[in-house]
């Protein structure tokens, strides 16, 4: 059993980076998750990995893929507005297969909001936020053990399809303390000589990284290949994790910290005798719509609650497909609900729909 | 004997065999192995196809295909990788320097290279540009400067010349209006992370020699020298210039090198020597 560490979310993603044995991290520093880089700067080169602050995070971004299209476990960290820059890089990383690690320790805004935790981004990591089709497979940690664990699973999803993965983090579990455990890690044999720009011997073609297709079929060829792989993502990565599900009435709905505080009103109403229970998607992409159509069979009423002014609610409504109704609550600009506004609101809500 | 699926129709011509024997000649030149035999999409009289050809001859005379990557980012170079029969990264529009730096230090002992144009390089690109030189990135910049963008035919790049017509520009620059063409070797060669700094141009003969000779040693100093080397090289557009090949060329000679003099900017001193 592998000792307990009281680390900050930030700092543990970044141990974690270091024992998945990620070989590079390039960042430019940015509150709330600035901690990644200085982790990084002091630690990295003790096992002679490349760690550099950029000029940008557009240059960031870029030496990731330079990084990446070698060959290299390669990996960036920033905050909302930061990523907005990335995703130039996150569009051609996706076009080019390119495997890597980004993490967003989302803040509130739009603009440059405030340094308070957020979940405003969730339309922009998992609807496409740069240009043309392409997906992100997007692990949404609530907590800092998840913060480290999703590294691991991170860099290995990314390998394994050859796709950019996104934690998408925020402000509160990037800063909060928590206890966390490093488990023994073993990476898998992944064989990236047949496209890797590592230099062209004598014995093999020239290997090449581009998302330019010029000729619309060619385009379109290489956009079916990925819509296949998607499809393969999307019937083999779905991850979720239910609270109190097997006998409720009501479903709570909700990611990352709101689903902590969820955690804590779904205690709260269950001292009242309402049944309800907390479904939380882990895997944003791929989205868990297969379960939460099982569950609208069940429940009478789910309630959505998410940091931002309703977001990841337009996916519950696509999985429950009309069935029950599913309601939203949120708070934004970096406001935190507390756990009675949550019950307050679901209790009013569930008079409501009884009434009517 | 033929078979059946392989006779050849009687309207065929016969094989003509040359009346001159290969061994009564030397050979004295050959397009680089290193180079794809594909035709290529560039214009006819366009220096990116002879500066492909002179990098590739580098790399086949220094024997480091193995060991080179090169970088096209957007431009008319970009699909480079369709005819350098190297590793390649493709790269977005400005970024060559940040995706360069990446694979470097990842793989110092590697022979690196960007090739960009001037759009690329000193508009969208300067920041990555300035920086990784100010590191002292040690790879080798080729930075194509025809004072256009070629790609998107023919608009105002940075390095445009005074008064020079472009579609974006039709009366001529106006330098009151978008400031003075960037002299981006000059500019690069102040910072002490660059360890050689030249400008050549390939409208002759004599100018293609030159260029291939900085290019061999840009090449060589990526192993001897700390630092970022950087060869400038003037190129015709004549598609975008509206003139024709010889026309162009003269233009290099009578107006370009009068904004980008040629010659040596900037050459390594002992003191970036590498330490064995």
């Amino acid at each position: 059993m592998a000792d307990y560490k009281l680390m900050k979310g930030n700092e543990a993603m970044a141990e974690a980076a270091i024992q998945a044995g990620c070989d590079a991290y390039f960042g430019y520093p940015i509150t709330p998750q600035s901690e990644v880089l200085e982790y990084l700067a002091r630690e990295m080169p003790k096992y002679n990995r490349i760690v550099m602050q950029a000029e940008s995070e557009v240059a960031s971004i870029n030496m990731v893929y330079g990084a990446a299209g070698a060959g290299f476990r390669a990996m960036t960290s920033s905050s909302s507005p930061g990523i907005s820059l990335m995703q130039e890089g996150i569009s051609y990383m996706a076009g080019a297969e390119l495997p890597c690690l980004l993490v967003n320790v989302n803040r509130a805004g739009p603009g440059l909001g405030t340094i308070q935790p957020g979940q405003g981004d969730y339309f922009q990591s998992v609807k496409g936020g740069g240009h043309g089709d392409y997906k992100l497979i997007v692990l949404a940690p609530a907590s800092v053990q998840e913060m480290a664990d999703f590294v691991f699973l991170g860099f290995d999803l990314a390998d394994k399809y050859r796709n950019p993965v996104l934690i998408l983090s925020d402000g509160a579990i990037g800063q909060m303390m928590e206890k966390v455990q490093f488990h023994p890690y073993t990476r898998p044999q992944v064989d990236k000589s047949s496209w890797a720009t590592t230099g062209k011997p004598k014995t093999r073609e020239r290997n090449y990284i581009t998302s330019l297709f010029i000729q619309p079929e060619r385009m379109e060829e290489h956009n079916l290949k990925l819509e296949e792989k998607f499809k393969r993502i999307r019937e083999n990565e779905v991850r979720s994790e239910e609270y109190n599900t097997a006998d409720a009435d009501y479903l709570f709905v909700a990611y990352g910290l709101s689903a902590r505080i969820c955690q804590k009103a779904m205690d709260i109403v269950r001292e009242k005798g309402i049944k309800i229970g907390l479904f939380r998607p882990i895997t944003l992409f791929p989205y868990p719509y297969k379960r939460l159509e099982e569950l609208a069979a069940q429940v009478k009423m789910m309630l959505t609650v998410e940091l931002n002014s309703g977001q990841m609610v337009e996916d519950v409504r696509l999985g429950v497909n009309g069935k029950v109704p599913v309601e939203f609550y949120g708070r934004m600009g970096g406001m935190m609900p507390t756990p009675e506004d949550i019950v307050h609101h679901l209790e009013t809500l569930i008079q409501y729909h009884h009434a009517n | 004997m033929p078979t059946e699926e392989h006779v050849l129709p009687e309207t065929a011509l016969d094989v003509v065999t040359p009346a001159c024997h290969e061994e009564e000649y030397e050979v004295v030149y050959h397009k680089p192995a290193t180079m794809v035999d594909v035709h290529m999409h560039y214009c006819p009289g366009c220096a990116h196809s002879l500066v492909h050809k002179l990098i590739m001859e580098v790399v086949e005379d220094m024997d480091i295909q193995e060991k080179t990557i090169g970088i096209a980012p957007v431009g008319c170079s970009v699909f480079a990788y369709d005819y350098m029969d190297i590793d390649m990264q493709e790269a977005a529009h400005g970024r060559a320097c940040a995706v360069a730096t990446g694979i470097k230090r990842l793989m110092p002992d590697k022979y690196v290279f960007t090739y960009q144009g001037d759009g690329d390089l000193a508009a969208i690109g300067i920041a990555e540009t300035l920086h990784a030189v100010n590191r002292g990135e040690n790879f080798l910049i080729v930075f194509m400067n025809n004072a256009v963008y070629g790609m998107t035919s023919g608009q105002m790049a940075p390095t445009t010349l005074p008064g020079m017509h472009t579609t974006t520009s039709p009366d001529g620059r106006d330098v009151s209006y978008y400031g003075a063409p960037i002299k981006v070797a000059e500019l690069l060669a102040n910072l002490p992370g660059a360890v050689y700094v030249t400008r050549q141009a390939v409208n002759s003969a004599n100018g293609v020699r030159r260029t291939k000779k900085a290019l061999m040693n840009a090449f060589k100093y990526q192993q001897q020298y700390k630092g970022t080397c950087l060869v400038e090289i003037i190129g015709n557009c004549p598609s975008n210039w509206k003139m024709t090949p010889a026309e162009a060329s003269r233009f290099i000679d009578e107006e370009m090198v009068k904004t980008f003099p040629l010659g040596d900017i900037k050459l390594p001193q002992a003191d970036n020597l590498k330490t064995v």
